[in-house]
């Protein structure tokens, strides 16, 4: 089988990549081992929260003056990287996922044990917050599902509270709710935003709600609703008479699985192929170009393209695997950055920088990767996959796989 | 390599680290509490039961045995296997005369085609259907499928058989039950299109029902000997003869090539990439370049393919869609890919039945909304849940392949 591009990994970066070169028509295949990391998302994108441990207000300024060589946004040079960055929000939308943020200023996302972090664009269903140290509530009603034991309400309370709002945490029930806690270890997200789905639960719901907020100016709740699209999380809106301020929850996370179900939407409807569940076990390459792959489960398939894209993300995905004395990225053996000493990987202090979460693929600046130093023409990388940034302390996780992903997109669409 | 290095089970359950995303795709967990689902079912659970078999629960009989659990997991492991293994070592409970029934294809297929216009008045009357709904535990809503008068067998040997032989190219068909005992129709179909493109068609030596719901029903035993029975024949035609063996239906293809190793022990190392499905077979031919399909002009539907749950498994839909798109005149609509509910045997369980349809309900609703002319999938109990829960009639791909065919244009294109 022959395509124009394939795309090995089907997560952020991944599917970020494909859709964009299917919107310039493009023929492309997405292989992926599984689900991804957007499954663990907080329903917001960083771009670049922290510098040297200080929160960032203005990263599309910032980043001009603090990024370090090497970086992948360093990589593409920094302005490059804020004009990819400028049309992410369009690029969303034209896919039915709405955001709210701007590369000029950083806002604060809520995280679930109700502390601020700064970012660049969460989800619509998310508040923005503009003030770290200042919620725009001064009584907020917490309210729970009854035996949902993944929204932590008195840690979230805890931490409103040192912010001057004043809380009050109950928790609601319906019979389809309390039916799915027979089994109490599976009362989790995902299964009641399923519950949710039903347009009638999610009416009675938010009647419970309104009855218990009382005299609150605004009603925080578990971010569970809208697996599929946002349409629960609309209805809730309206029927809370309140303002809906959402909190992440422990994962599996609706927002991000709804996030990643509307990109694959977008995709397969743009004509291209996700084959999940499937692994690369075999590639083709000679004289700096990759040829083809095949896969576990396509067998003797041959699936040739022009370009390839690794965007099988780090050690949490297997795109990098850990040996006892090497770090290496295991389909196409390309370069990776790495101390050779494994003494050196950690720091012993736990919150530490820690040095093995800048370890990845070794990249050119057109992105593209080498093996032994001698670049492959046609293999790009993008995404957690890349080496030299640092997407926890750097709070850049979510950009880097955006941002490298539409770069690396626009340099095969522009190739000659 | 991973597995080499870590892992001292075949199926992966080290790797699991309880991130929670197989829970959000188990179709049944959402609708059926009571069923602990694949994380707490699978490796959660088999750490216990690997400390005491009394941990087993009997709940485990609520799992489809879909696999999209395993689809999903981003790291490999087999967690449908787990459970089903753990259902297979440590059950207690024994298959009852429904079980032998709904399992037995064979002897059943056997008994209803020599008496056939008998058995689908008898099987149609209401006070049969109350006693198989009453008594048997087989759910009244439940229509069995029709028995044909003349098994595919029989009607091979007698039309079909001797004009095999001026074919160079070969295949063994293993028709599976549904074909030979109900719809010798999709048999017939699968002989004019791999005889239009130059493939004769054989029967195997012995070919026995796969042993899908021979496994799923507890009778593992039996499900062991027919295995081996299989593999017996295959080995003839595909490792001493050097014929493929190819099959019309996922879920015997799936069985054969992936449940008698994993979960009967039977060993199929040397024979396994011999076992092809009709769609993948013929349009790798295709592909290739070996033959050349041409369709009639005047064929013209609007198809919507249903991705079957051990086809995800495989990752062969892309066959199936591709073969499909080959027609000019058809528009093809993908289905978002979701279990349809029935599970084979386990959705005409009285105590399944509304499980089963909760399961289906957003894909039913879906099909009537699309109103294609036929719903397209590879699997035949995916037909008949979806054609007694909707309006629209399901056919085979291969089905619609023959029809679509220009036969002698074919024939002639394919000519040396």
């Amino acid at each position: 089988m022959k395509f124009d591009t394939i795309i090995i990994g089907g997560g952020l970066s991944g599917l970020a990549c494909g859709i964009k070169l299917a919107e310039s028509g493009k023929r492309c295949a997405i292989i992926s081992t599984g689900q991804s990391a957007l499954h663990f998302c907080s329903g917001s994108f960083d771009f670049l929260g922290y510098v040297n441990g200080f929160d960032v207000e203005t990263p599309a300024s910032t980043l001009e003056k603090v990024i370090p060589q090497g970086h992948p946004y360093a990589l593409m040079g920094a302005k490059r990287a804020v004009e990819v960055a400028a049309v992410v929000p369009e690029f969303f939308a034209r896919m039915g996922v709405k955001v709210n943020g701007s590369i000029e200023r950083n806002h604060y996302r809520i995280t679930p044990l109700g502390i601020m972090k700064p970012t660049w664009l969460s989800l619509d269903d998310f508040t923005v917050i503009a003030d770290k140290n200042k919620l725009p509530w001064a009584k907020v009603s917490i309210q729970n599902i009854e035996g949902f034991l993944d929204f932590h309400t008195a840690f979230i309370a805890d931490n409103f509270e040192k912010m001057g709002t004043t809380c009050t945490i109950t928790a609601f029930n319906l019979p389809e709710l309390k039916h799915l806690r027979t089994n109490p270890t599976e009362m989790r997200s995902a299964n009641l935003a399923k519950t949710f789905e039903n347009v009638d639960v999610v009416k009675r719901a938010a009647e419970l709600i309104n009855r218990n907020a009382g005299d609150a100016e605004a009603v925080v709740l578990p971010a569970v609703f809208g697996l599929f699209d946002d349409k629960a999380v609309q209805e809730l809106k309206r029927a809370v008479k309140l303002p809906v301020c959402f909190v992440p929850v422990i994962p599996p996370s609706v927002p991000g699985i709804r996030t990643q179900i509307m990109m694959r939407r977008r995709f397969q409807e743009l004509g291209g192929t996700y084959l999940l569940g499937d692994t690369v076990n075999d590639a083709v390459v000679a004289d700096g170009v990759v040829k083809s792959v095949k896969t576990a489960n396509l067998g003797d398939t041959v699936l040739e393209a022009d370009n390839f894209v690794l965007a099988t993300g780090s050690f949490f995905s297997h795109g990098l695997v850990a040996h006892p004395d090497k770090v290496v990225e295991p389909l196409f053996g390309v370069d990776v950055k790495a101390d050779a000493d494994r003494d050196n990987w950690y720091n012993s202090s736990l919150f530490e920088e820690q040095p093995y979460m800048s370890y990845g693929v070794i990249v050119d600046d057109s992105f593209r990767t080498a093996t032994g130093g001698n670049t492959i023409s046609n293999l790009y990388a993008a995404g957690a996959v890349l080496s030299s940034f640092n997407p926890i302390k750097e709070a850049s996780g979510a950009g880097v796989s955006l941002i490298t992903a539409l770069h690396v997109a626009d340099l095969i669409i522009n190739k000659k | 390599m991973i597995k080499d290095t870590f892992n001292i089970s075949d199926n992966n359950f080290e790797q699991c680290l309880k991130c929670t995303v197989c829970t959000v795709y188990c179709p049944v967990a959402a609708v059926k509490p009571e069923y602990p689902g694949p994380k707490q079912s699978g490796p959660d659970g088999e750490r216990l039961r690997l400390k005491n078999p009394d941990f087993y629960d009997e709940a485990l009989k609520y799992c489809l045995n879909c696999k999209r659990c395993e689809v999903a997991c981003p790291h490999d492991v087999k967690i449908g296997d787990i459970i089903q293994a753990a259902r297979i070592k440590y059950s207690k409970k024994k298959p009852g005369l429904r079980e032998m029934m709904l399992a037995n294809t064979d002897i059943m297929g056997q008994m209803a085609t020599t008496f056939s216009p008998v058995v689908n008045l008898s099987l149609g009357l209401k006070p049969v259907k109350a006693v198989l709904d009453g008594v048997m535990k087989i759910d009244g809503h439940r229509t069995f499928p029709k028995y044909a008068s003349q098994k595919f067998e029989s009607w091979f040997k007698k039309t079909a058989q001797a004009s095999q032989a001026q074919y160079k190219n070969r295949v063994s068909f293993f028709h599976g039950c549904y074909i030979n005992y109900n719809y010798p129709q999709l048999g017939k179909d699968f002989v004019k299109a791999m005889t239009a493109v130059g493939y004769g068609v054989q029967l195997l030596e012995k070919e026995k029902c796969c042993g899908v719901a021979l496994i799923s029903n507890g009778l593992i035993d039996q499900a062991k000997k027919q295995a081996e029975l299989n593999i017996h024949s295959i080995r003839r035609s595909v490792a001493e003869a050097g014929i493929p063996v190819v099959g019309a239906s996922s879920t015997c293809v799936f069985t054969m090539r992936d449940e008698y190793p994993h979960l009967l022990g039977v060993d199929n190392a040397d024979v396994r990439d011999g076992i092809n499905l009709a769609t993948r077979f013929l349009y790798s031919l295709v592909d290739s370049g070996k033959v050349r399909l041409a369709f009639r002009d005047d064929y013209k539907l609007h198809l919507a393919y249903h991705t079957a749950c051990h086809m995800e498994k495989m990752g062969w839909a892309i066959y199936s869609i591709s073969a499909l798109r080959l027609i000019p005149g058809v528009k093809l609509t993908v289905l978002d890919s979701q279990c349809c509910g029935i599970a084979g045997t386990y959705g005409f369980k009285k105590e399944n039945y509304p499980t089963s349809q909760a399961i289906g309900d957003s894909l039913f609703k879906k099909i009537e909304a699309l109103a294609p002319d036929y719903v397209v999938t590879d699997c035949e109990t995916c037909k008949w849940q979806i054609e007694m829960s909707t309006s629209v009639p399901v056919k085979h791909p291969i089905s619609i392949i023959a029809d679509a065919l220009d036969v002698e244009k074919t024939i002639e294109l394919n000519r040396r």
